[in-house]
């Protein structure tokens, strides 16, 4: 049989058949039996005191099934936090109750206090407007440094102030680091925003909750990324159901970017309230409460400091970022800007002492988590933005100073705490001045000044850390949970295969990819392989897809899961040929008898597995089924440079993106099609980054700009056709497949491109400006010429 | 509740809808055709794009009483009679113009649309023209190559990949 199509081939996606004619199965299409609907009361106000929850109005309203309030769940728990961070002091994190409904208080606008459950939609959100809350209202605190100041009013009163954590990262560098700034030939300092941002995947969370009550199952379809994290999360921390009795169920997922890993209030109401009130629950977010409830990403403020010696060498790192967690603990928001943040700080260069300082903050605000990237975009913006003023302090070439300080031996150990084990950053600067055309950058600096727009170039690079992680080093770091991946590979008789996986995909295209890496171990066709995810009554325990790590995790179980099959296939073939089980080939799907000419085909070996009438029964069990868990050796690093070129209209500061180019290196890659398109969204997020996007709270914690009316999101004109290459591959050495991942590079390694080609521009006209925050708004870029 | 009756992708259909009830609603709910999506409430991202009367039109912006009497198209009507993909749809296919497929559907209507009356956009048009549609996976660039491809253009020398 033939191999075409297998790793290395672009592979059309065989999900678009349904996407494309309008047969996808997200969950707001699907509609339960009996089934009654949600809609949520939720605070106007960011911060008060919830004095009491009058319900009766809406209980009389038509089809109201059921009100429920806070005190509904006063026997249930919380939503838990994932991820316990251990301070400078050693100290444990602040980590406050975060009720499925608020209790005694509201803290963010947006939070729930009642829910009413009716016959139709309509009617459910007629009776939640006539829900009266008694709120008194208290002040809010929104600016992360003013929630540290003594007196600031409190988010949550049993804490002692709105401080989470206080991590210093490493520590025990941090005297070495000062000495190394004192002794520095020079040092650039930069004070930044790292500008909030709202993932808006563009299918709101829906939740649909079942019951049943002759077996006493309850089932969750939700918008997961994850969904056997829910289960988990859900059924022993909130709800108290074992696992065998609750199934969660993701189906076409309509994009995630990191908010929908998370366990959300929403899901633990629809699963209570189905099993309260004995029929279906269903909940589908509109995008304006998707605005207020769905978690936020980003929002850094960071002062960084690099020292250099007088040959331009970095010799030590110094940041101190204040990190806003919003009102509660998201499931993984305390690692974001530590341990997925800090770790990154080397970024591609041998600067041998760093420090990291990270102040979590507690605010009225939509609780903060991983927005695609998670960390590792805060740390490449702050670093690659430093060196690049540094570049310009010392008037030395941006390229020149990255290329001097480049990591070029591998493995390589950072100072914090992460072993790099490939990369060849010379190699990818080198492709992107190929690919950006950088030889010619100044032929188009002319023609835009003969138009009379300002141009910039912004060259940057980035490393990342995908494929999380090792279990046993992430549980030292505070996780809570394992962060492996399973597989379970089901060889039919006929020949046919199902690959059962942890892994969940939401755009990401695994029931295409996943297949071609199993087609091609056995030598078969791909479209012999179909791929089963997201549903826990399903899938082996698996832990989901985020930090673009479903083909180095996910597909390296895979990978382990058909080692197992070939190894009995072989078996069951020497068998049937009658030879020794080592000198069993297997090619093309055919097993043959090494040095003979005998063989038997693949369909024979499986067939001969479920009819085993001359099988080795005395000695293998019949069937071929296999399961496999990974858990990687290490984290793998992706990295790569980018490069973006701007036009600025100097009349009114409006900024286009005229090019953008990415040379990436994600090791080997098995869809080349699939890891483009990745790329380009990033990108694209990226930029909507920089120069567009910002969820903006008021003094008083209202979110000014909660939807797409309001908040920028970019669209088709805002962006170019993208430049992108990932022909530099150093394959991963701990990982079966050599892969590294690719969803998160593009919206890591693109924000700092596009704001250092608007400061060059600038800088070119004359300007000595060396920042703007982001996003980089006409009004902003306009104002920063005035000055 | 208001009877309500419509052609939908050449079929006569008919359900009651409430004043209330937007196109999308009935559509998705009433007649179960659930390819149309609804992405947002201030009528932005177009995830609900549909054709009324060969206009397109976001069907959350339209009470489904507004419709009684037209002809409706939506993505379940753009696939060729034997079911195999429509030319815009096998280019978006083709070319890796769509991701987790939630915007896809109104991206797929408004395609049609522009080429029904602009057979060879420039890139320049397609994006314009997309400007009431959002997509967050692609970053646009195989969305505006599969459009233009589907017209017929040849999109080799788009941007390399």
């Amino acid at each position: 049989m033939p191999a075409d199509g297998g790793i290395g081939a672009p592979n059309k996606r065989r999900e678009d058949i349904r996407f494309l004619t309008g047969k996808g199965n997200y969950t707001d299409d699907m509609n339960k039996r009996g089934q009654a609907y949600v809609a949520f009361a939720r605070s106007q106000v960011a911060h008060g005191t919830l004095k009491g929850v009058d319900t009766s109005a809406a209980e009389a309203m038509p089809g109201v099934v059921r009100v429920f309030t806070g005190a509904d769940f006063a026997e249930v728990g919380g939503i838990p936090c994932g991820w316990q961070i251990t301070d400078k002091h050693g100290e444990v994190m602040q980590e406050p109750a975060h009720p499925v409904l608020a209790q005694g208080k509201v803290r963010h606008v947006g939070d729930p206090y009642a829910a009413v459950v009716a016959e139709t939609l309509d009617q459910a959100r007629d009776a939640a407007e006539a829900i009266e809350a008694d709120i008194d209202e208290l002040p809010a605190v929104v600016d992360m440094k003013a929630a540290l100041l003594e007196g600031a009013p409190k988010v949550h009163d049993d804490l002692t102030s709105n401080l989470c954590y206080d991590w210093g990262f490493v520590e025990e560098n941090k005297a070495a680091v000062d000495e190394a700034f004192a002794k520095a030939a020079h040092v650039t300092t930069l004070d930044l925003v790292n500008n909030r941002l709202v993932a808006n995947p563009m299918e709101p969370r829906v939740a649909i909750g079942d019951y049943d009550s002759s077996a006493g199952d309850s089932t969750l379809y939700t918008t997961s990324q994850n969904p056997h994290v829910i289960r988990l999360l859900m059924g022993a921390f909130v709800l108290g159901i074992p696992e065998h009795k609750l199934r969660v169920v993701a189906p076409d997922v309509g994009g995630g970017f990191g908010s929908k890993i998370f366990h959300y209030a929403e899901e633990a109401f629809c699963t209570f309230a189905a099993k309260a009130i004995n029929r279906p629950v269903k909940w589908t977010s509109t995008r304006s409460e998707a605005f207020i409830t769905d978690c936020h990403g980003r929002d850094h403020v960071t002062t960084i400091q690099l020292a250099l010696d007088a040959e331009n060498n970095f010799t030590a790192l110094r940041t101190d970022t204040h990190a806003n967690m919003g009102a509660y603990l998201s499931t993984f928001a305390p690692s974001v800007p530590t341990w997925l943040h800090g770790t990154l700080m080397a970024g591609n260069y041998k600067t041998p002492l760093i420090y990291v300082n990270v102040k979590a903050v507690f605010t009225n605000t939509v609780p903060v988590d991983a927005y695609r990237g998670a960390g590792r975009p805060e740390a490449t913006y702050q670093l690659e933005r430093v060196i690049s003023k540094a570049a310009m302090e010392l008037g030395v070439d941006q390229i020149a100073l990255r290329r001097q300080n480049f990591i070029t031996e591998f493995p390589y150990a950072t100072p914090v705490a992460v072993e790099y084990d490939t990369g060849d950053y010379v190699a990818t600067m080198d492709k992107l001045e190929q690919i950006a055309d950088l030889s010619g950058f100044e032929a188009r600096l002319k023609a835009s000044k003969a138009k009379g727009k300002l141009r910039g170039l912004g060259v940057n690079c980035y490393i990342e850390a995908c494929g999380i992680a090792p279990s046993n080093l992430v549980g030292q770091l505070g996780a809570r949970a394992g962060l492996y991946e399973s597989a379970t590979v089901r060889v039919n008789a006929t020949g046919g295969l199902v690959v059962m996986t942890g892994s969940h995909s939401h755009g990401q295209g695994h029931e295409t990819a996943f297949p071609q890496v199993v087609a091609s171990m056995i030598g078969i066709d791909p479209s012999m392989v179909e791929i089963v995810h997201g549903d826990t009554a399903n899938t082996p325990m698996g832990m989901g897809t985020y930090g673009s790590r479903s083909l180095a995790v996910g597909g390296s179980a895979m990978v382990k899961a058909t080692e197992k099959i070939i190894a009995k296939a072989k078996k069951i073939a020497a068998h049937l040929m009658e030879a020794a089980d080592s000198d069993i080939e297997l090619k093309d799907g055919q097993f043959s008898v090494a040095g003979t000419d005998k063989s038997v085909a693949w369909g024979d070996v499986t067939l001969a597995a479920y009819v085993p009438h001359n099988y080795p029964l005395e000695e293998i069990e019949p069937g071929l089924e296999e399961t496999a868990f990974y858990d990687p050796a290490n984290f793998t690093y992706p990295s790569g440079a980018y490069a973006c070129e701007v036009e600025i209209d100097p009349e009114t500061g409006k900024v286009t993106i005229e090019a953008f180019a990415a040379a990436d290196d994600f090791g080997n890659i098995v869809n080349p099609m699939i890891v483009d398109g990745q790329v380009h969204g990033g990108i694209g997020q990226g930029i909507g980054q920089a120069l567009l996007e910002g969820a903006v709270y008021d003094e008083d914690g209202q979110l000014l700009n909660g939807s797409f009316m309001d908040y920028a999101m970019p669209r088709a004109d805002d962006v170019p056709f993208y430049t992108v290459d990932h022909s530099c591959q150093t394959p991963c050495t701990h990982n079966p497949l050599g892969v590294k991942g690719c969803g998160e590079a593009g919206a890591i390694g693109s924000p700092p491109a596009v704001v250092n080609a608007v400061v060059d521009a600038l800088r070119r006209n004359g300007s000595d400006i060396t920042h703007i925050d982001m996003p980089l708004t006409p009004s902003r870029v306009w104002s920063a010429m005035q000055s | 509740m208001t009877q309500v009756s419509m052609t939908v992708n050449g079929k006569a259909v008919s359900a009651p809808a409430e004043g209330r009830s937007l196109l999308s609603t009935y559509l998705r709910e009433a007649l179960q055709l659930t390819g149309t999506h609804v992405g947002c409430d201030t009528g932005q991202c177009g995830a609900c794009t549909v054709h009324v009367n060969g206009k397109m039109v976001k069907s959350c912006n339209m009470f489904a009483t507004e419709a009684d009497g037209a002809e409706i198209t939506t993505v379940e009507g753009m696939a060729n009679g034997d079911g195999s993909l429509g030319v815009i749809q096998q280019a978006f296919q083709d070319h890796h113009g769509l991701q987790c497929g939630f915007c896809t559907p109104g991206m797929v209507m408004a395609a049609a649309a522009l080429l029904k009356d602009n057979p060879k956009p420039s890139e320049a048009e397609v994006r314009a023209h997309l400007s009431g549609n959002l997509c967050r996976c692609t970053g646009y660039h195989n969305i505006v190559k599969s459009i233009m491809a589907a017209s017929g253009q040849d999109v080799a020398a788009v941007a390399a990949e």
